[in-house]
């Protein structure tokens, strides 16, 4: 025979599969099995299909497509033998699970099952019931599982109730079928029954107040009567592990009790005295002794406050953080972070050695630890934590450090006492794990120092000194270079001398190597290239012995391969060869960074700085607002660090470049002006037109048509007061403030704000939707998306709900819309914002499905949809 | 994986040899086959290459791994974050006694080729993630009974088997 047909036995199978040397062996294996299996299953074989189905999940276990088996289980579940039932069961939890259609055929074998007489069959059912069971099972078959909880064997009964545990989880509403018959389950004998049965009454009382009302008064006292006899019993070898008589007991019974006591004193007072003994009695030289402890502990600090209980509680945790096992230090912190809530106080104790436990070898100890003492930190104990942590930065382990980096720098800007501590602090992380310091951070830091006009001399110079000690660090090295970009003159001339400071000689020509070696290191990446340009171009303006060499630096980047890079040094070269007059005052030091809005990005946007962006938005006619900004302002990279919010683009422009452009830019209005504008400008620096303009240009773009149409002054009010479509690009544009103010904007389109034509994204005689999109900076992975619907017909539509759907790969956020009802033939919107996060970004476009539900006249109507005409690189 | 998953003591149970076999793996939360061999493929990586003296927890997704070795198994289960890891691991070795006990001081070789066996006893410990039975003998018993009650079943065709070889002889 064949020794690969159906006729093998399992056994022979496992064997020969155990025997392949490759995974291609392997293979060849499993498909000839696979299609004697499925020849099988084709002739209806019932002699082997049992072997069959074993086999399957054999192989399933491996790894490979089972689907065409699930059949067979639920023929093995209808026949009548015992075996065949429990192979079948087995391959049905195996094979299938809750969200397979499949299931639902089963109902009926597992009812049938749920009544058989042989109790074992019974037994099995509700095992696969309480593993599998979906939404509609569970009310298709709660009464038989109800009924079965006042059977005669116990064995039977504890399974009944794991699956009315499953059941009531499923469908909360049939809780209070369950209520009588726990509370007999709760006066049982039979641990297994106890165990199981107190495990329901506490998802019961979860799910259901009545529940929890009707258990606190009528079984607290039994329960606290149940635990002080386990607590007292003799030894019972049938239960007893490590000397505790069924510590699984003992912890359930804890749960329970914490579940009724939480918020009800006269249960928790009920519950007093026997904790008080647990905590006091229960042996801790092993692993079960302790893990009752623990959960005695979490039952004392959730019930009702007894100050004398507290205290035991947290002189256990103190004693756990102090063992020597891992297992019970780790758990310990666990336990701290939450009692942190109830006691800080006496957490805070314990600090030192939490501490220490953010330095252990083992990692989930530190991970733990770490997130605990970022929950300690407070205004009066930040600055010797943060001593602690960054020490210890410098000798942590590579893979813990992004961890720690993250921690400390959100310490450092959550509770920094002072600025200039501040910037040590962060200037100290720059040194030690710049590479892990994420860039929101290092551009926070920028801010403040931009802020903090006092110190400008002094981070400079400190900055200075830590680029001597290392150059490896990238944010570190970003950071120095924009400094000494903004402030070299200061690092030259030691102005601004504190106390604390000693003084350093550098000369004009150190401050210019420092930004050289910035762009001659091999790891620098484009952004750190790019600003090093945008230094030395300003530095070849505070410099002017300097400036031939700069020149000479800047120069050997024009024939770079990346674009941005020999852009800027074509631009910054013609600047200083042929433009001195204005040079000096385009390279003025930048205004200072409004803290409210860069510091608070997260936070939302003021009034104040979405006009600000709208200056910029203002020069292109149809809302795409950034590449027309493109060739110029990035080339002043000035553009959206406007320091006074009232003063448009145009203005500001003026102030910076010394031109007179008012009359340009004050006739907006009209929308060749602004293009004149920026000619004007592209003119005086010599700069041809720029390709990134032109195609902005010629995108298409839907919404912007539709504009067009609009008396110019409608429109330009329009982005006075942004619409709701608009308010996301300009959100969008306001984060990227920050990054423009001293990162160049990658020649990518992601960094350039909403660069992708509006489209409408779903249409039908009665409904249009359209997509605004926008990215942030530096996450070209995710696009944000501003829905905006419009009601077509002349019917109001009411009860509104939108729904998306998106493959795998994306990752979809829906937030909330602004309203529900949708007026009629256009006189209103519903705007609805979405992100949209693509794993595949520049390999996969998007795609979404989309359900839109609404009433009219109190009737449903539901439209659906796919968009596929999303622009690429999305 | 972004799951909202319904709170249970255990969301699944997972066996691995040290060369990162699967051994046994029992689901109660739902994962679909690709999550699956997604979270055998991470969890495999991380539990396999943590040293010898080091806690038995890693967290993981939002949820706590609870991992023991027993020779060159790894018996993991998956909890939540605020759930007793120190029971868990009683859980664990509540399993393991009981396998022992059943196949007689169970090997890796047992697990293989009684896999099945494996997944009847875990039945018999937990049932929708949640703790059932805390007597060994109890489950010992249980499993003998479903044991013979197949042996009959199986005594019973070849007998049947037989009487109907003779009748049509």
């Amino acid at each position: 025979m064949n020794p690969f047909s159906s006729g093998t036995r399992l056994r022979d199978m496992i064997r020969a599969i155990r025997a392949c040397k490759t995974a291609a062996e392997e293979r060849a294996v499993v498909r000839k099995e696979c299609a004697a299996i499925r020849a099988a299953i084709n002739e209806n074989d019932q002699d082997y299909r049992h072997r069959n189905l074993a086999k399957l999940m054999f192989i399933h276990m491996l790894g490979y497509p089972t689907h065409f088996g699930q059949m067979e289980c639920l023929k093995l579940i209808a026949s009548p033998g015992f075996p065949e039932k429990r192979i079948g069961y087995l391959g049905l939890m195996l094979l299938l699970d809750e969200r397979q259609e499949v299931l639902m055929l089963v109902t009926n074998s597992v009812k049938q099952d749920l009544n058989h007489t042989n109790q074992y069959i019974v037994g099995l059912a509700l095992c696969a019931l309480g593993n599998i069971c979906s939404a509609e099972m569970a009310r298709d078959l709660a009464p038989e599982v109800e009924r079965l909880l006042q059977f005669r064997d116990p064995n039977i009964r504890k399974k009944a109730a794991l699956c009315s545990i499953r059941i009531i989880k499923k469908v909360p509403d049939l809780a209070e079928n369950f209520i009588n018959p726990v509370a007999a389950l709760l006066k049982e004998k039979h641990h297994g029954v106890l165990i199981t049965g107190i495990q329901l009454c506490t998802d019961l009382c979860k799910v259901s107040p009545e529940a929890l009302e009707y258990f606190r008064k009528k079984c607290t006292d039994g329960l606290v009567r149940t635990l002080r006899d386990l607590v007292n019993s003799p030894y019972a070898p049938e239960y007893d592990i490590a000397g505790i008589t069924d510590p699984f007991l003992h912890i359930r019974l804890l749960k329970l009790l914490r579940v009724l006591g939480q918020g009800d004193a006269d249960a928790s007072d009920a519950m007093n005295d026997i904790l008080a003994q647990v905590a006091t009695k229960t042996e801790s030289n092993k692993n079960a002794g302790n893990a009752i402890l623990y959960e005695c502990v979490e039952t004392i600090m959730s019930i009702e406050d007894n100050g004398g209980l507290r205290v035991l509680a947290i002189n256990i945790l103190g004693r756990f953080l102090s063992n020597r096992d891992n297992n019970i230090r780790y758990v310990a912190l666990n336990m701290l972070m939450r009692a942190i809530t109830v006691d800080a106080q006496a957490v805070q104790r314990h600090r030192s050695t939490i501490l220490e436990c953010v330095k252990d070898s083992d990692a989930s100890i530190r991970k733990r630890a770490l997130e605990l003492v970022y929950l300690l930190v407070n205004e009066s104990n930040v600055k010797p934590l943060t001593k602690e942590l960054v020490d210890y930065l410098e000798v942590s382990d590579q893979d813990f450090k992004g961890d720690l980096t993250a921690k400390i720098c959100s310490i450092i800007e959550k509770f920094s006492p002072e600025k200039i501590w501040y910037i040590d602090q962060m200037l100290k992380v720059l040194t030690e794990a710049g590479n892990f310091v994420k860039d929101e951070v290092w551009h926070a830091l920028v801010v403040v120092i931009s802020n903090a006009s006092d110190l400008h001399g002094y981070t400079v110079r400190a900055l200075f000194r830590a680029l001597q000690t290392t150059a490896e660090q990238e944010s570190l090295v970003r950071v120095a270079v924009w400094c000494i970009g903004e402030y070299g003159d200061l690092l030259v001339n030691n102005a601004g001398m504190l106390n604390v400071e000693d003084p350093i000689t550098v000369t004009e020509s150190d401050a210019v190597d420092v930004v050289e070696s910035a762009i001659k290191r091999h790891a620098s990446d484009l952004t750190t290239k790019s600003m090093a340009l945008i230094a030395l171009l300003k530095l070849s303006s505070r410099f002017p012995s300097c400036s031939g060499r700069i020149k000479d630096i800047v120069v050997q980047h024009k024939g770079s391969l990346v674009l941005e890079l020999q852009q800027r040094s074509l631009e910054f070269n013609s600047i200083i060869e042929k433009h001195q007059n204005i040079r000096s005052a385009l390279v003025e030091r930048m205004p200072v960074l409004d803290e409210a809005s860069f510091g608070g990005r997260r936070a939302s946007s003021l009034p104040n700085t979405v006009s600000t962006s709208n200056g910029t938005a203002v020069k292109l006619p149809n809302g795409v607002a950034k590449p027309s900004a493109a060739p110029l302002v990035d080339l002043l990279d000035l553009s959206d660090d406007v320091p006074a919010p009232s003063s448009s683009g145009g203005d500001f422009l003026q102030d910076l470049l010394g031109v007179d452009l008012a009359p340009a830019t004050q006739s907006e209005g009209t929308s060749q002006a602004p293009k004149a504008g920026t000619d004007v400008l592209l003119d005086l620096l010599s700069i041809g037109s720029n390709p990134a303009q032109d195609n902005s240009v010629s995108t298409p773009d839907i919404l912007s048509s539709a504009q067009d149409h609009k008396p110019a002054i409608a429109s330009l009010d329009v982005l006075a007061a942004p619409s709701l479509t608009q308010a996301s690009s300009s959100t969008a544009s306001n984060m990227m403030d920050l990054l423009d103010g001293f990162t160049p904007a990658p020649p990518k389109p992601a960094n350039n704000g909403p660069a992708y034509p509006s489209i409408v994204a779903f249409e039908s005689s009665s409904l249009r939707l359209t997509f605004n999109f926008s990215k942030q900076p530096g996450n070209p992975q995710t696009t944000t998306i501003s829905g905006t619907f419009t009601n077509l017909s002349s019917n109001v539509f009411t009860d509104f709900v939108f729904q998306a759907a998106v493959p795998k790969f994306l990752q979809l956020h829906l937030d909330p819309a602004s309203g529900n009802s949708l007026p009629a033939s256009g006189n209103g919107t519903i705007t609805q914002s979405l992100k949209v996060t693509n794993s595949q970004h520049g390999k996969k476009p998007l795609v979404m499905r989309l359900r839109i539900a609404y009433k009219v006249d109190g009737k449903d109507v539901l439209e659906e949809g796919q968009i596929n005409n999303f622009p690429r690189d999305l | 994986i972004v799951h909202k998953l319904i709170k249970l003591q255990i969301h699944f149970v997972l066996l691995i040899s040290r060369q990162g076999k699967v051994r046994l793996t029992k689901w109660y939360s739902p994962y679909s086959q690709k999550e699956r061999s997604k979270v055998i493929r991470e969890l495999s990586g991380i539990v396999l290459n943590r040293g010898p003296k080091l806690c038995n927890f890693v967290e993981w997704r939002g949820h706590r791994v609870v991992y023991r070795r027993y020779a060159g198994l790894y018996f993991c289960m998956c909890i939540d974050e605020a759930d007793n890891e120190l029971e868990v691991l009683d859980i664990i070795h509540h399993f393991v006694e009981i396998l022992d006990r059943y196949f007689g001081s169970v090997c890796e070789l047992d697990l293989i080729f009684n896999f099945h066996k494996a997944y009847y006893i875990l039945d018999e410990v937990l049932i929708a993630g949640e703790f059932q039975e805390s007597s060994k003998r109890t489950i010992i018993r249980l499993l003998s009974t479903h044991d013979s009650m197949v042996e009959m079943a199986k005594e019973e065709a070849t007998s049947i088997g037989n009487m109907i070889a003779q009748v049509t002889k």
